[in-house]
C-alpha cells in the first residue's frame, strides 16, 4: 500500500532522512518511533505529498507521490487523511465546519447529509453534539479527537497520525489509543502513527519501525521490538538516559 | 576580513531581495491564474470584502476628512496672501482625487487589513493549518489568497471614491464656513477642475494598490517561520514592504500617466 524507497531529505545541512526504506501493507497499523526531531513528521509529510524527496521515492498504491500532477495529488488526498500534532483545526470555523470541510469544499452533499456525516464522525470519536463549539473552546485532547473526526469524515483508506498522544494527559492518551484501534477495526483503514510514546506504540501497532539517524534501523511486531538486543533500540524503548543514542549526540557536539 | 564580511552581507541582502521578488512574482502568477479558474467561491470574496471595505470605511472616512481640513487650511495660508482663495477648491480636488485619496486609503488599508492578513495566515502557517488545507485537497492560494486579492482589488477603488468625496467635503467645510467662499462657487470650481481622467487614474492606482496589499500580506504570512515571534516579524515586514511598494508603484504610475495622458 505504502512503499518508501531510499528516501533522502536534508534541511540546513542536516540530513534528516538518509536513504530510508519502509513498506506498509494494506490494513496494517504501522507505528514509527524515534526521538523528537529525528524526522518522523518529515516522513509523514512525504507520504501525503507536502514535501518532495531529494532522492528516492514514496509510492502509494503503486503511484509515485512526487510525480503526480495537482489533480492526481488531490485525488490521492481524498484517500489519505492526516491528523496533525496540534490538531491544526481552522480557528475561523466551528467544529462542524472543520469536520465537514472536505465534503463542503469538494462535494455537492446536501446540508442534511452533511450534518449527518459530521455528527456520525464526531460520535465515532466520542464527541457527539459539539458541532457548534469553536476550536478555542476545546481542550487539547478534544482538539486531537476533532482532528481525527475531520480525518475520518471523508472515509479515507489511509490515516497518518502525527504524535496523536503528545501533550495530553495519560487518560486522554489511552482513549486516543483506543480510538485509533477501534477506527482501524471499524473502518479497516491503513494507519501510520508517528510517536515517541512507547505505551501508545505497543497499544496500537501491528508493526513498529524505529527511525535513527535518518534510517529505519529495526522493524517488526511489538513483541519483536521489545525483545530486541540492539543497544539503540533497547535504550529508546526503555527510556534510558545513558546509552548509544545520547553518547552519539555527545560525541557529535 | 572586514571587507569579506561586508561583501558577504551585501550578497545575503541581494539574495534575500531576489528571493522576495521571485517568491512574490510566483504567488502573483498563481493567484491571477487561480482567480479565473473555477470553481468560484463568491461567499469568501464577500467575507473578505466586508472585512477590507465595510470595516475600514470609518477610519478611511475620518482620515480623509482631516486631510481635507488640513489641506484647505495649509493652502489657504498661501492663497490668501495672493488673493486666490477660490483656487483652494481646484487644488484640493485635483490633489485628493489624483494622489492623496488613493495613497492615503491604501496606506490605511495596508496597516489595517494587510497586517491582519499576515498575522492570520502566519498563525495558520505555524499551527500547520495551511498544511492541513493541502492535505484536505484544497489549494491554499485558491482558498486564502484569491478571495483577499479579489476583495482588496474591488474594495480599494470603492474606499478611494469615498475618501475623495469626504476629503473634498472637509475642504468645503473650511472654505465655506471659515474662508467665506460661497457653496455654489466652491462646487463649480471643483467640478471645473476635475476631468474624468483624473478620477480614472486615481481609481486605477487604487486597484493596483489593493492587489499589492493582498499579495505582499499573504506572501509574508505564508513564509512565517519560528512561532509567535516569527508572526510578529512577518507582520512588521509586511506593512513596511507594502508601504514602500505602494509609494514606488504610485511614483511609477504617476509618471506613466503623466506621459500617456499629459
Amino acid at each position: 500500500m505504502i512503499e518508501i524507497r531510499e528516501l533522502s531529505k536534508h534541511f540546513n545541512n542536516h540530513q534528516v532522512l538518509n536513504r530510508l526504506s519502509l513498506n506498509i501493507e494494506k490494513g496494517q497499523t504501522c507505528v514509527i518511533i524515534g526521538r523528537s526531531g529525528c524526522g518522523k513528521s518529515v516522513l509523514l509529510k512525504h507520504i501525503v505529498g507536502l514535501l518532495k524527496p531529494e532522492e528516492g521515492s514514496v509510492l502509494v498504491e503503486g503511484k509515485e507521490v512526487a510525480k503526480l500532477n495537482p489533480l492526481e495529488l488531490d485525488q490521492l488526498r481524498f484517500k489519505i487523511s492526516m491528523v496533525f500534532q496540534g490538531g491544526a483545526l481552522f480557528d475561523s470555523m466551528n467544529v462542524a465546519d472543520n469536520v465537514g470541510f472536505s465534503l463542503i469544499e469538494h462535494t455537492h452533499i446536501t446540508p442534511k447529509e452533511l450534518a449527518e456525516r459530521v455528527e456520525e464522525s464526531l460520535h465515532l470519536v466520542g464527541l457527539g453534539g459539539i458541532g457548534n463549539l469553536t476550536p478555542a473552546e476545546l481542550s487539547g485532547g478534544m482538539k486531537k479527537r476533532v482532528a481525527l473526526a475531520r480525518a475520518i469524515c471523508i472515509r479515507p483508506e489511509i490515516i497518518l497520525y502525527d504524535e496523536p498522544t503528545t501533550g495530553v494527559d495519560p487518560i486522554t492518551a489511552d482513549s486516543i489509543n483506543e480510538l485509533i484501534r477501534s477506527l482501524h477495526d471499524k473502518l479497516k483503514v491503513t494507519a501510520v502513527v508517528v510517536t515517541h510514546d512507547m505505551k501508545s506504540a505497543y497499544h496500537v501497532a501491528d508493526k513498529i519501525a524505529m527511525m535513527y539517524q535518518g534510517k529505519i534501523i529495526i522493524e517488526g511486531k511489538p513483541e519483536e521490538i521489545q525483545a530486541s538486543r540492539d543497544p539503540v533500540v533497547h535504550q529508546f524503548i526503555n527510556g534510558l538516559s545513558k546509552g548509544p543514542i545520547t553518547e552519539s549526540i555527545g560525541n557529535s557536539r | 576580513m572586514m571587507f569579506t564580511d561586508f561583501f558577504i552581507t551585501i550578497g545575503h541582502r541581494i539574495i534575500a531581495c531576489m528571493s522576495f521578488f521571485g517568491g512574490l512574482s510566483n504567488l502573483a502568477a498563481q493567484t491571477v491564474y487561480l482567480t479565473f479558474k473555477p470553481p468560484y467561491k463568491w461567499q469568501r470574496v464577500l467575507e473578505q470584502a466586508k472585512k477590507a471595505g465595510n470595516e475600514s470605511f470609518p477610519i478611511v472616512a475620518l482620515v480623509a476628512l482631516f486631510i481635507g481640513f488640513i489641506f484647505a487650511l495649509q493652502t489657504a495660508y498661501f492663497m490668501q496672501r495672493i488673493g486666490s482663495e477660490i483656487y483652494i477648491a481646484s487644488l484640493v480636488a485635483l490633489t485628493v482625487v489624483r494622489e492623496l485619496g488613493p495613497v492615503i486609503t491604501a496606506l490605511i488599508v495596508a496597516g489595517r487589513v494587510g497586517a491582519s492578513n499576515t498575522a492570520e495566515l502566519g498563525s495558520m502557517q505555524v499551527t500547520e493549518q495551511i498544511d492541513a488545507l493541502e492535505t484536505l485537497a484544497t489549494n491554499p492560494v485558491k482558498y486564502l489568497v484569491v478571495p483577499r486579492f479579489v476583495a482588496l482589488g474591488l474594495m480599494l477603488p470603492v474606499l478611494t471614491l469615498y475618501a475623495n468625496i469626504i476629503g473634498i467635503m472637509g475642504s468645503y467645510i473650511i472654505c465655506v464656513f471659515k474662508l467665506g467662499i460661497t457653496s455654489s462657487m466652491y462646487m463649480n470650481v471643483t467640478f471645473d477642475a476635475l476631468l474624468y481622467k483624473d478620477l480614472f487614474t486615481g481609481l486605477f492606482k487604487a486597484w493596483i494598490f489593493g492587489m499589492i496589499i493582498a499579495l505582499i500580506s499573504c506572501y509574508e504570512g505564508f513564509n512565517v517561520e519560528g512561532g509567535a515571534e516569527g508572526v510578529g516579524k512577518a507582520t512588521t515586514r509586511s506593512v513596511v514592504f507594502t508601504f514602500i511598494m505602494i509609494i514606488a508603484a504610485d511614483c511609477f504610475f504617476t509618471a506613466l500617466f503623466y506621459f500617456i495622458f499629459p
